[in-house]
Protein backbone atom coordinates (compact mmCIF):
# COMPACT_ATOMS: atom_id res chain seq x y z
CA UNK A 1 0.00 0.00 0.00
CA UNK A 2 1.02 3.18 -0.93
CA UNK A 3 2.01 6.20 1.81
CA UNK A 4 -0.19 8.51 2.46
CA UNK A 5 0.12 12.14 3.37
CA UNK A 6 -1.56 15.91 4.10
CA UNK A 7 -0.47 18.31 1.82
CA UNK A 8 -3.27 20.77 2.18
CA UNK A 9 -5.10 22.14 5.35
CA UNK A 10 -8.03 25.07 5.59
CA UNK A 11 -9.97 26.18 8.72
CA UNK A 12 -12.98 28.21 8.57
CA UNK A 13 -13.91 30.33 11.77
CA UNK A 14 -16.07 27.98 14.46
CA UNK A 15 -18.95 29.73 15.98
CA UNK A 16 -22.28 30.82 15.23
CA UNK A 17 -22.59 31.25 11.54
CA UNK A 18 -26.34 32.71 11.10
CA UNK A 19 -24.30 34.58 8.03
CA UNK A 20 -23.39 31.54 5.88
CA UNK A 21 -25.10 28.18 4.20
CA UNK A 22 -23.29 24.90 5.50
CA UNK A 23 -21.93 24.88 1.39
CA UNK A 24 -20.62 28.36 2.24
CA UNK A 25 -18.65 27.80 5.19
CA UNK A 26 -17.04 24.76 3.48
CA UNK A 27 -15.62 27.14 0.66
CA UNK A 28 -14.16 29.18 3.48
CA UNK A 29 -12.13 26.86 4.34
CA UNK A 30 -12.01 24.71 0.88
CA UNK A 31 -10.37 28.10 -0.78
CA UNK A 32 -7.95 27.97 2.16
CA UNK A 33 -6.93 24.49 1.85
CA UNK A 34 -6.23 24.72 -1.78
CA UNK A 35 -4.21 28.24 -1.24
CA UNK A 36 -2.44 25.96 0.62
CA UNK A 37 -1.88 23.08 -1.17
CA UNK A 38 -0.80 25.36 -4.32
CA UNK A 39 -3.22 23.00 -6.20
CA UNK A 40 -5.95 23.54 -9.02
CA UNK A 41 -9.50 21.85 -8.09
CA UNK A 42 -8.54 19.78 -11.15
CA UNK A 43 -6.26 18.08 -9.59
CA UNK A 44 -8.19 16.67 -6.90
CA UNK A 45 -9.32 13.14 -7.70
CA UNK A 46 -12.48 12.56 -5.16
CA UNK A 47 -13.99 14.45 -2.01
CA UNK A 48 -15.01 12.98 0.99
CA UNK A 49 -17.55 14.95 2.65
CA UNK A 50 -18.28 15.14 6.69
CA UNK A 51 -21.32 16.01 7.93
CA UNK A 52 -24.36 14.65 10.32
CA UNK A 53 -27.07 15.08 8.30
CA UNK A 54 -29.96 15.22 10.72
CA UNK A 55 -28.47 19.09 11.92
CA UNK A 56 -29.16 19.96 8.29
CA UNK A 57 -31.89 21.25 6.14
CA UNK A 58 -30.63 20.63 3.17
CA UNK A 59 -30.88 16.42 3.02
CA UNK A 60 -27.57 14.54 0.73
CA UNK A 61 -25.15 17.45 1.61
CA UNK A 62 -22.40 16.15 -0.10
CA UNK A 63 -23.60 16.96 -3.41
CA UNK A 64 -24.57 20.11 -2.32
CA UNK A 65 -21.12 20.88 -1.33
CA UNK A 66 -19.01 19.32 -4.14
CA UNK A 67 -21.38 21.51 -6.42
CA UNK A 68 -20.46 24.82 -4.85
CA UNK A 69 -16.40 24.41 -4.60
CA UNK A 70 -16.99 23.46 -8.48
CA UNK A 71 -15.63 19.61 -7.79
CA UNK A 72 -18.13 17.97 -10.26
CA UNK A 73 -17.74 15.87 -12.28
CA UNK A 74 -15.05 14.44 -9.51
CA UNK A 75 -16.25 11.68 -7.22
CA UNK A 76 -18.00 12.46 -3.56
CA UNK A 77 -19.34 10.88 -0.63
CA UNK A 78 -20.46 11.02 2.77
CA UNK A 79 -19.06 9.52 6.10
CA UNK A 80 -21.30 9.85 9.13
CA UNK A 81 -20.47 8.16 12.48
CA UNK A 82 -21.98 11.06 14.65
CA UNK A 83 -19.09 13.48 16.40
CA UNK A 84 -16.31 10.90 14.85
CA UNK A 85 -17.23 11.70 11.30
CA UNK A 86 -14.49 13.69 9.83
CA UNK A 87 -11.80 11.31 10.99
CA UNK A 88 -13.96 8.46 9.40
CA UNK A 89 -13.74 10.82 6.03
CA UNK A 90 -10.04 10.81 6.52
CA UNK A 91 -9.58 7.22 6.69
CA UNK A 92 -11.97 6.74 3.99
CA UNK A 93 -9.88 9.04 2.11
CA UNK A 94 -6.86 7.56 3.28
CA UNK A 95 -8.05 4.06 2.17
CA UNK A 96 -9.01 5.33 -0.97
CA UNK A 97 -5.15 6.50 -1.95
CA UNK A 98 -3.44 3.36 -0.08
CA UNK A 99 -4.86 1.18 -2.46
CA UNK A 100 -4.24 3.31 -6.01
CA UNK A 101 -7.86 4.35 -6.90
CA UNK A 102 -7.38 7.90 -6.74
CA UNK A 103 -3.91 10.09 -5.93
CA UNK A 104 -5.51 12.84 -4.66
CA UNK A 105 -8.67 13.69 -1.90
CA UNK A 106 -9.97 16.62 -0.62
CA UNK A 107 -11.67 15.69 2.74
CA UNK A 108 -14.53 18.65 3.69
CA UNK A 109 -16.10 18.53 7.18
CA UNK A 110 -18.73 21.04 7.56
CA UNK A 111 -21.37 21.39 9.88
CA UNK A 112 -24.16 23.47 10.50
CA UNK A 113 -26.08 23.04 13.78
CA UNK A 114 -27.30 26.26 14.29
CA UNK A 115 -30.13 26.82 11.89
CA UNK A 116 -32.42 24.24 13.72
CA UNK A 117 -34.34 25.90 16.50
CA UNK A 118 -33.69 25.20 20.38
CA UNK A 119 -36.83 23.45 20.18
CA UNK A 120 -35.53 21.05 17.03
CA UNK A 121 -32.08 20.59 19.16
CA UNK A 122 -33.88 19.80 22.68
CA UNK A 123 -35.74 17.07 20.40
CA UNK A 124 -33.13 15.44 19.44
CA UNK A 125 -30.98 15.95 22.46
CA UNK A 126 -33.41 13.48 24.01
CA UNK A 127 -33.03 10.80 21.39
CA UNK A 128 -28.94 10.61 21.13
CA UNK A 129 -28.81 7.58 23.19
CA UNK A 130 -30.81 4.15 22.63
CA UNK A 131 -34.02 5.22 21.91
CA UNK A 132 -35.90 1.60 23.06
CA UNK A 133 -34.71 1.27 26.42
CA UNK A 134 -32.99 4.47 27.53
CA UNK A 135 -34.02 7.67 25.99
CA UNK A 136 -37.78 6.88 27.04
CA UNK A 137 -36.61 8.08 30.43
CA UNK A 138 -35.32 11.17 29.36
CA UNK A 139 -31.51 10.64 29.03
CA UNK A 140 -29.42 13.65 27.53
CA UNK A 141 -25.56 13.22 25.95
CA UNK A 142 -24.16 15.15 28.89
CA UNK A 143 -26.32 12.64 31.40
CA UNK A 144 -24.53 9.60 29.55
CA UNK A 145 -21.24 11.55 30.56
CA UNK A 146 -22.39 12.19 33.57
CA UNK A 147 -23.23 8.15 34.09
CA UNK A 148 -18.89 7.77 33.69
CA UNK A 149 -18.02 10.60 35.55
CA UNK A 150 -20.15 9.55 38.75
CA UNK A 151 -18.23 6.07 38.02
CA UNK A 152 -14.52 7.53 37.83
CA UNK A 153 -15.04 9.28 40.71
CA UNK A 154 -16.27 5.71 42.84
CA UNK A 155 -13.52 4.02 41.81
CA UNK A 156 -10.54 6.37 41.28
CA UNK A 157 -11.39 9.26 43.00
CA UNK A 158 -11.58 11.87 40.65
CA UNK A 159 -12.58 15.05 41.05
CA UNK A 160 -15.09 17.35 39.61
CA UNK A 161 -11.98 20.55 40.19
CA UNK A 162 -10.08 18.23 38.21
CA UNK A 163 -12.43 17.82 35.18
CA UNK A 164 -13.08 21.09 34.88
CA UNK A 165 -8.89 22.12 35.14
CA UNK A 166 -9.12 20.19 31.45
CA UNK A 167 -11.61 23.21 30.59
CA UNK A 168 -9.53 25.70 32.59
CA UNK A 169 -6.76 24.44 30.10
CA UNK A 170 -8.64 24.65 26.52
CA UNK A 171 -10.44 27.75 27.08
CA UNK A 172 -6.45 29.43 28.46
CA UNK A 173 -5.40 27.79 24.73
CA UNK A 174 -9.04 28.34 23.21
CA UNK A 175 -7.86 32.32 24.12
CA UNK A 176 -4.77 32.04 21.51
CA UNK A 177 -6.76 30.82 19.20
CA UNK A 178 -8.75 32.98 15.97
CA UNK A 179 -10.68 30.31 14.74
CA UNK A 180 -12.44 29.18 18.12
CA UNK A 181 -15.86 29.90 19.04
CA UNK A 182 -14.43 31.15 22.92
CA UNK A 183 -11.80 32.85 23.05
CA UNK A 184 -11.36 33.97 26.70
CA UNK A 185 -9.47 32.39 29.54
CA UNK A 186 -11.42 31.00 32.42
CA UNK A 187 -11.34 30.30 35.80
CA UNK A 188 -11.66 27.04 37.93
CA UNK A 189 -14.08 29.32 40.26
CA UNK A 190 -16.01 30.55 37.70
CA UNK A 191 -16.80 27.09 35.90
CA UNK A 192 -17.58 25.56 39.33
CA UNK A 193 -20.03 28.47 39.65
CA UNK A 194 -21.92 27.67 35.98
CA UNK A 195 -25.51 26.42 35.99
CA UNK A 196 -25.96 22.86 36.21
CA UNK A 197 -26.30 20.31 33.56
CA UNK A 198 -26.37 17.16 34.40
CA UNK A 199 -24.66 16.04 37.88
CA UNK A 200 -21.64 16.59 38.68
CA UNK A 201 -21.65 18.35 34.98
CA UNK A 202 -22.45 22.46 34.62
CA UNK A 203 -22.18 24.17 31.66
CA UNK A 204 -18.30 24.80 31.72
CA UNK A 205 -17.89 20.66 31.50
CA UNK A 206 -20.19 20.72 28.36
CA UNK A 207 -18.61 21.72 24.81
CA UNK A 208 -21.07 23.69 22.53
CA UNK A 209 -22.81 23.46 19.55
CA UNK A 210 -21.08 24.79 16.71
CA UNK A 211 -21.00 25.34 12.51
CA UNK A 212 -17.97 25.46 10.92
CA UNK A 213 -16.04 23.69 8.41
CA UNK A 214 -12.22 22.35 7.80
CA UNK A 215 -10.63 20.81 4.68
CA UNK A 216 -7.80 18.89 4.26
CA UNK A 217 -6.03 17.38 1.15
CA UNK A 218 -4.69 14.01 1.29
CA UNK A 219 -2.03 12.60 -1.44
CA UNK A 220 -0.02 9.31 -2.24
CA UNK A 221 3.58 9.77 -1.51
CA UNK A 222 4.81 10.32 -4.73
CA UNK A 223 2.47 13.22 -5.29
CA UNK A 224 2.54 14.42 -2.23
CA UNK A 225 6.43 15.07 -2.18
CA UNK A 226 5.91 16.55 -5.69
CA UNK A 227 4.02 18.90 -4.56
CA UNK A 228 4.40 19.79 -1.00
CA UNK A 229 7.71 20.50 0.96
CA UNK A 230 6.09 19.79 4.48
CA UNK A 231 3.93 16.96 3.96
CA UNK A 232 2.37 15.34 7.39
CA UNK A 233 2.22 12.05 6.79
CA UNK A 234 -0.70 9.68 8.26
CA UNK A 235 1.25 6.81 9.28
CA UNK A 236 -1.21 5.40 11.51
CA UNK A 237 -4.86 4.40 11.93
CA UNK A 238 -7.06 2.68 14.31
CA UNK A 239 -10.85 2.68 14.55
CA UNK A 240 -13.30 0.58 16.76
CA UNK A 241 -16.47 0.71 18.20
CA UNK A 242 -18.02 -0.46 21.23
CA UNK A 243 -22.02 -0.77 22.37
CA UNK A 244 -24.35 2.37 21.66
CA UNK A 245 -26.39 1.16 25.15
CA UNK A 246 -24.68 1.79 28.58
CA UNK A 247 -26.40 -0.84 29.72
CA UNK A 248 -23.51 -3.20 27.71
CA UNK A 249 -20.66 -1.37 28.83
CA UNK A 250 -18.63 -3.61 31.09
CA UNK A 251 -17.12 -0.65 32.40
CA UNK A 252 -18.13 3.07 32.95
CA UNK A 253 -14.97 4.83 33.35
CA UNK A 254 -12.99 4.24 30.23
CA UNK A 255 -13.69 4.18 26.44
CA UNK A 256 -13.02 1.16 25.21
CA UNK A 257 -13.35 1.23 21.25
CA UNK A 258 -10.57 4.32 21.86
CA UNK A 259 -8.05 2.04 23.71
CA UNK A 260 -8.62 -0.23 21.10
CA UNK A 261 -7.93 2.12 18.03
CA UNK A 262 -5.15 4.10 19.72
CA UNK A 263 -3.26 0.47 20.32
CA UNK A 264 -3.74 -0.29 16.35
CA UNK A 265 -2.72 3.14 15.78
CA UNK A 266 0.75 3.03 17.65
CA UNK A 267 0.98 -0.30 16.74
CA UNK A 268 0.35 0.55 12.61
CA UNK A 269 3.04 3.92 13.04
CA UNK A 270 5.34 1.76 15.27
CA UNK A 271 4.95 4.86 17.89
CA UNK A 272 4.54 4.16 21.45
CA UNK A 273 1.99 6.31 23.66
CA UNK A 274 5.21 8.45 25.51
CA UNK A 275 6.55 9.39 21.81
CA UNK A 276 3.26 11.79 21.22
CA UNK A 277 3.71 15.06 21.79
CA UNK A 278 0.91 16.77 20.54
CA UNK A 279 -2.43 15.35 20.72
CA UNK A 280 -6.26 16.29 20.04
CA UNK A 281 -8.88 14.68 22.29
CA UNK A 282 -12.48 14.32 21.75
CA UNK A 283 -13.78 16.52 24.61
CA UNK A 284 -16.71 16.87 24.00
CA UNK A 285 -17.10 16.92 28.04
CA UNK A 286 -14.37 17.23 30.62
CA UNK A 287 -14.62 13.63 31.81
CA UNK A 288 -13.93 12.71 28.20
CA UNK A 289 -10.80 14.25 27.90
CA UNK A 290 -9.42 12.85 31.44
CA UNK A 291 -10.51 9.26 30.23
CA UNK A 292 -8.84 10.09 27.37
CA UNK A 293 -5.44 10.81 28.95
CA UNK A 294 -6.16 6.58 30.32
CA UNK A 295 -7.11 5.23 27.09
CA UNK A 296 -4.18 6.12 24.99
CA UNK A 297 -1.29 5.35 27.89
CA UNK A 298 -0.71 9.13 28.34
CA UNK A 299 -0.77 7.95 32.23
CA UNK A 300 -2.23 4.88 33.96
CA UNK A 301 -6.14 4.15 34.33
CA UNK A 302 -7.54 6.19 37.43
CA UNK A 303 -4.37 8.85 37.36
CA UNK A 304 -6.27 11.29 34.55
CA UNK A 305 -6.90 13.54 37.24
CA UNK A 306 -3.67 13.83 38.61
CA UNK A 307 -2.00 14.15 34.99
CA UNK A 308 -4.33 17.47 34.47
CA UNK A 309 -3.54 18.69 38.10
CA UNK A 310 -0.10 18.34 37.40
CA UNK A 311 -0.41 20.27 34.32
CA UNK A 312 1.09 17.43 32.32
CA UNK A 313 -1.31 17.97 29.33
CA UNK A 314 0.02 21.57 29.25
CA UNK A 315 2.75 22.61 26.91
CA UNK A 316 5.77 22.03 28.45
CA UNK A 317 4.34 18.96 30.08
CA UNK A 318 4.51 15.82 28.94
CA UNK A 319 2.03 15.08 25.66
CA UNK A 320 0.30 18.70 24.69
CA UNK A 321 -2.89 18.13 24.60
CA UNK A 322 -5.54 20.26 22.91
CA UNK A 323 -3.73 23.41 23.04
CA UNK A 324 -5.74 24.58 20.31
CA UNK A 325 -9.44 24.94 22.56
CA UNK A 326 -10.18 21.43 21.95
CA UNK A 327 -14.05 21.03 21.39
CA UNK A 328 -14.35 23.32 24.52
CA UNK A 329 -13.19 26.61 23.63
CA UNK A 330 -13.57 25.92 19.70
CA UNK A 331 -16.66 24.67 19.86
CA UNK A 332 -18.47 21.34 18.18
CA UNK A 333 -19.80 21.11 14.82
CA UNK A 334 -19.92 17.55 14.82
CA UNK A 335 -19.14 16.55 11.04
CA UNK A 336 -15.72 18.97 11.12
CA UNK A 337 -14.52 18.62 14.42
CA UNK A 338 -12.15 15.06 13.35
CA UNK A 339 -10.63 17.26 10.55
CA UNK A 340 -10.17 20.25 12.63
CA UNK A 341 -8.50 17.78 14.93
CA UNK A 342 -6.09 17.13 12.16
CA UNK A 343 -5.27 20.54 11.10
CA UNK A 344 -4.36 21.21 14.45
CA UNK A 345 -2.04 18.50 14.27
CA UNK A 346 -0.91 19.22 10.79
CA UNK A 347 -0.10 23.04 11.98
CA UNK A 348 1.72 21.59 14.54
CA UNK A 349 3.92 19.45 12.56
CA UNK A 350 4.74 21.88 10.62
CA UNK A 351 5.83 24.46 12.92
CA UNK A 352 3.09 26.88 12.16
CA UNK A 353 0.96 26.92 15.61
CA UNK A 354 2.07 30.36 16.72
CA UNK A 355 2.43 31.12 20.35
CA UNK A 356 0.19 27.70 20.53
CA UNK A 357 3.35 26.03 18.89
CA UNK A 358 4.94 22.76 20.81
CA UNK A 359 8.66 22.78 20.46
CA UNK A 360 10.10 20.59 18.11
CA UNK A 361 6.91 18.91 17.65
CA UNK A 362 6.97 15.85 15.19
CA UNK A 363 4.71 13.05 16.36
CA UNK A 364 0.82 13.63 16.64
CA UNK A 365 -2.31 11.98 17.18
CA UNK A 366 -6.09 12.77 17.02
CA UNK A 367 -8.59 10.94 19.15
CA UNK A 368 -12.22 11.12 17.81
CA UNK A 369 -14.95 9.46 19.44
CA UNK A 370 -18.49 9.39 18.08
CA UNK A 371 -21.14 9.59 20.66
CA UNK A 372 -20.28 7.83 23.90
CA UNK A 373 -17.85 5.80 22.19
CA UNK A 374 -19.86 3.85 20.13
CA UNK A 375 -16.86 4.59 17.60
CA UNK A 376 -13.65 6.00 17.73
CA UNK A 377 -10.61 6.99 15.86
CA UNK A 378 -7.64 7.15 16.51
CA UNK A 379 -4.87 8.86 14.20
CA UNK A 380 -1.16 9.38 14.13
CA UNK A 381 0.65 12.04 12.19
CA UNK A 382 4.49 11.81 11.75
CA UNK A 383 6.77 14.63 9.97
CA UNK A 384 10.42 13.53 8.91
CA UNK B 1 -47.96 -2.26 22.92
CA UNK B 2 -44.24 -1.64 23.28
CA UNK B 3 -45.39 2.31 22.72
CA UNK B 4 -47.13 2.24 26.53
CA UNK B 5 -43.14 1.92 27.70
CA UNK B 6 -41.38 4.63 29.56
CA UNK B 7 -41.97 8.64 29.81
CA UNK B 8 -42.49 9.00 26.25
CA UNK B 9 -42.37 6.51 23.45
CA UNK B 10 -39.93 6.56 20.41
CA UNK B 11 -40.28 2.76 19.19
CA UNK B 12 -43.98 1.66 19.10
CA UNK B 13 -43.01 -1.56 17.46
CA UNK B 14 -40.58 -4.47 18.32
CA UNK B 15 -40.64 -8.49 18.75
CA UNK B 16 -40.42 -7.95 22.37
CA UNK B 17 -43.18 -5.46 22.55
CA UNK B 18 -44.61 -8.28 25.06
CA UNK B 19 -42.46 -6.79 27.45
CA UNK B 20 -44.77 -4.13 28.21
CA UNK B 21 -48.05 -6.28 28.70
CA UNK B 22 -45.76 -8.04 31.38
CA UNK B 23 -44.58 -5.01 32.89
CA UNK B 24 -48.14 -3.91 33.20
CA UNK B 25 -48.74 -6.64 35.04
CA UNK B 26 -46.16 -6.11 37.29
CA UNK B 27 -43.09 -8.34 36.41
CA UNK B 28 -40.15 -7.36 35.17
CA UNK B 29 -39.15 -10.12 32.18
CA UNK B 30 -35.58 -10.90 30.42
CA UNK B 31 -35.17 -13.35 28.11
CA UNK B 32 -34.04 -16.73 27.53
CA UNK B 33 -32.75 -17.67 24.39
CA UNK B 34 -34.72 -21.50 23.31
CA UNK B 35 -31.31 -22.11 21.16
CA UNK B 36 -28.27 -22.26 23.48
CA UNK B 37 -30.42 -20.91 26.97
CA UNK B 38 -28.41 -17.45 27.00
CA UNK B 39 -30.21 -14.60 28.74
CA UNK B 40 -30.59 -10.92 28.54
CA UNK B 41 -32.08 -8.04 29.99
CA UNK B 42 -33.59 -5.59 28.24
CA UNK B 43 -35.02 -8.60 26.29
CA UNK B 44 -34.17 -9.64 23.24
CA UNK B 45 -35.96 -11.98 20.41
CA UNK B 46 -32.41 -12.43 18.56
CA UNK B 47 -29.49 -13.92 20.35
CA UNK B 48 -26.36 -12.58 19.90
CA UNK B 49 -24.32 -15.59 20.49
CA UNK B 50 -26.29 -18.34 18.75
CA UNK B 51 -28.22 -16.31 16.60
CA UNK B 52 -31.75 -18.03 17.25
CA UNK B 53 -34.91 -16.54 16.82
CA UNK B 54 -36.61 -18.47 19.25
CA UNK B 55 -36.73 -17.08 22.61
CA UNK B 56 -39.26 -17.05 26.10
CA UNK B 57 -39.93 -14.35 28.65
CA UNK B 58 -37.96 -14.90 32.05
CA UNK B 59 -39.40 -13.03 35.01
CA UNK B 60 -36.20 -11.12 36.80
CA UNK B 61 -36.47 -10.44 40.61
CA UNK B 62 -35.75 -6.25 39.98
CA UNK B 63 -33.14 -6.76 43.01
CA UNK B 64 -29.75 -5.02 42.19
CA UNK B 65 -27.59 -2.18 42.91
CA UNK B 66 -26.67 1.24 41.67
CA UNK B 67 -23.49 1.36 39.27
CA UNK B 68 -24.24 5.01 38.73
CA UNK B 69 -25.93 8.09 38.45
CA UNK B 70 -26.60 11.39 37.53
CA UNK B 71 -29.59 14.28 38.15
CA UNK B 72 -30.49 15.74 34.80
CA UNK B 73 -31.35 19.78 35.21
CA UNK B 74 -31.61 20.41 31.30
CA UNK B 75 -33.91 18.24 30.05
CA UNK B 76 -34.59 17.15 26.05
CA UNK B 77 -38.26 17.66 24.79
CA UNK B 78 -41.31 16.48 26.60
CA UNK B 79 -39.37 16.33 30.07
CA UNK B 80 -38.68 20.21 30.88
CA UNK B 81 -41.63 19.73 33.45
CA UNK B 82 -39.86 17.47 35.42
CA UNK B 83 -36.57 19.06 35.80
CA UNK B 84 -34.41 18.02 37.69
CA UNK B 85 -34.85 14.35 37.84
CA UNK B 86 -32.20 11.64 39.15
CA UNK B 87 -31.37 8.91 36.60
CA UNK B 88 -29.72 5.93 37.28
CA UNK B 89 -28.37 2.76 36.10
CA UNK B 90 -28.27 -0.53 37.60
CA UNK B 91 -26.67 -3.48 37.72
CA UNK B 92 -29.61 -6.22 38.07
CA UNK B 93 -28.52 -9.47 39.89
CA UNK B 94 -29.82 -11.65 37.44
CA UNK B 95 -27.35 -10.28 35.10
CA UNK B 96 -27.81 -7.24 33.00
CA UNK B 97 -28.57 -3.61 33.28
CA UNK B 98 -31.36 -1.61 33.32
CA UNK B 99 -31.79 2.66 33.25
CA UNK B 100 -34.47 4.43 34.74
CA UNK B 101 -35.32 6.77 37.29
CA UNK B 102 -34.95 7.01 41.01
CA UNK B 103 -38.08 6.80 42.80
CA UNK B 104 -39.10 8.64 45.99
CA UNK B 105 -38.45 6.01 48.36
CA UNK B 106 -34.93 6.43 47.67
CA UNK B 107 -33.69 9.71 49.58
CA UNK B 108 -30.50 11.62 47.85
CA UNK B 109 -28.02 10.14 51.26
CA UNK B 110 -29.25 6.11 50.26
CA UNK B 111 -28.67 6.71 46.54
CA UNK B 112 -24.98 6.10 46.46
CA UNK B 113 -23.03 4.24 43.44
CA UNK B 114 -23.24 0.40 45.16
CA UNK B 115 -26.35 0.64 46.97
CA UNK B 116 -28.52 -2.26 47.05
CA UNK B 117 -32.02 -0.87 45.29
CA UNK B 118 -35.51 -2.84 44.16
CA UNK B 119 -36.22 -2.18 40.23
CA UNK B 120 -40.17 -1.52 40.88
CA UNK B 121 -43.17 -1.72 37.48
CA UNK B 122 -45.22 1.23 37.81
CA UNK B 123 -48.12 2.35 35.71
CA UNK B 124 -48.70 5.61 34.84
CA UNK B 125 -52.03 6.11 35.52
CA UNK B 126 -53.02 10.14 35.18
CA UNK B 127 -51.90 10.63 31.60
CA UNK B 128 -54.34 10.06 28.91
CA UNK B 129 -52.99 6.65 27.30
CA UNK B 130 -51.55 4.27 29.47
CA UNK B 131 -47.77 4.39 30.24
CA UNK B 132 -45.99 1.54 31.94
CA UNK B 133 -42.53 1.34 33.42
CA UNK B 134 -40.29 0.71 35.82
CA UNK B 135 -38.41 2.93 38.95
CA UNK B 136 -35.50 2.84 41.30
CA UNK B 137 -36.88 2.41 44.52
CA UNK B 138 -35.04 0.95 48.33
CA UNK B 139 -35.10 -2.30 48.72
CA UNK B 140 -38.27 -3.96 49.68
CA UNK B 141 -40.37 -1.22 47.90
CA UNK B 142 -43.45 -3.37 46.51
CA UNK B 143 -45.53 -2.67 43.11
CA UNK B 144 -47.58 0.37 43.22
CA UNK B 145 -49.14 3.03 40.78
CA UNK B 146 -48.09 6.60 39.93
CA UNK B 147 -45.26 6.37 41.44
CA UNK B 148 -43.89 10.04 40.63
CA UNK B 149 -46.85 11.84 42.60
CA UNK B 150 -47.75 13.22 39.51
CA UNK B 151 -48.63 16.67 39.07
ZN1 LIG C 1 -28.69 -18.41 21.76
Amino acid sequence: MRRVGVIGAGHGRFGRRSDATVQELAFEAYRRELADAKLTRREIDASVIAAVPEYHKQRSVAGVVQEYLNLNPAPTWLTEVACASGSAAIRTAWMAIASGLHDVVAVIGCQKMTELSTAEILALMGRVGEVQWESVFGTTFPAYYALFATRHMHEHGTTHEQMLLTAVKNHHYGAKNPKAMFQKPISLEKALASEPVASPFCVYDCCANADGAVCLILAAEERARSLSEHVVWLDGLGAATASISVLRRPDLTSIPSASQAAEQAYRMAGVSAKQVQVAEVHDCFTIAELMAYEDLGFCKKGEGGRYIEEKRAYIGGETAVNVDGGLKAKGHPIGATGVSMAYEIVSQLRGEAGERQVPDASVGLTHNVGGIGQYCFVHVFRRE
Amino acid sequence: MFSWFGMVSFVPYTKVHEFAVWLKEGRLMGSVCKGCGHTTFPPRADCPECLSAEFAYKEWSGRGKLYSLTTIAAAPTGFEEHAPYRIGLVELEEGGRLLAWLGESLPAAEATVGAPVQVVPRILGEREELRVLYSIERPGTTWGRSPFAAG
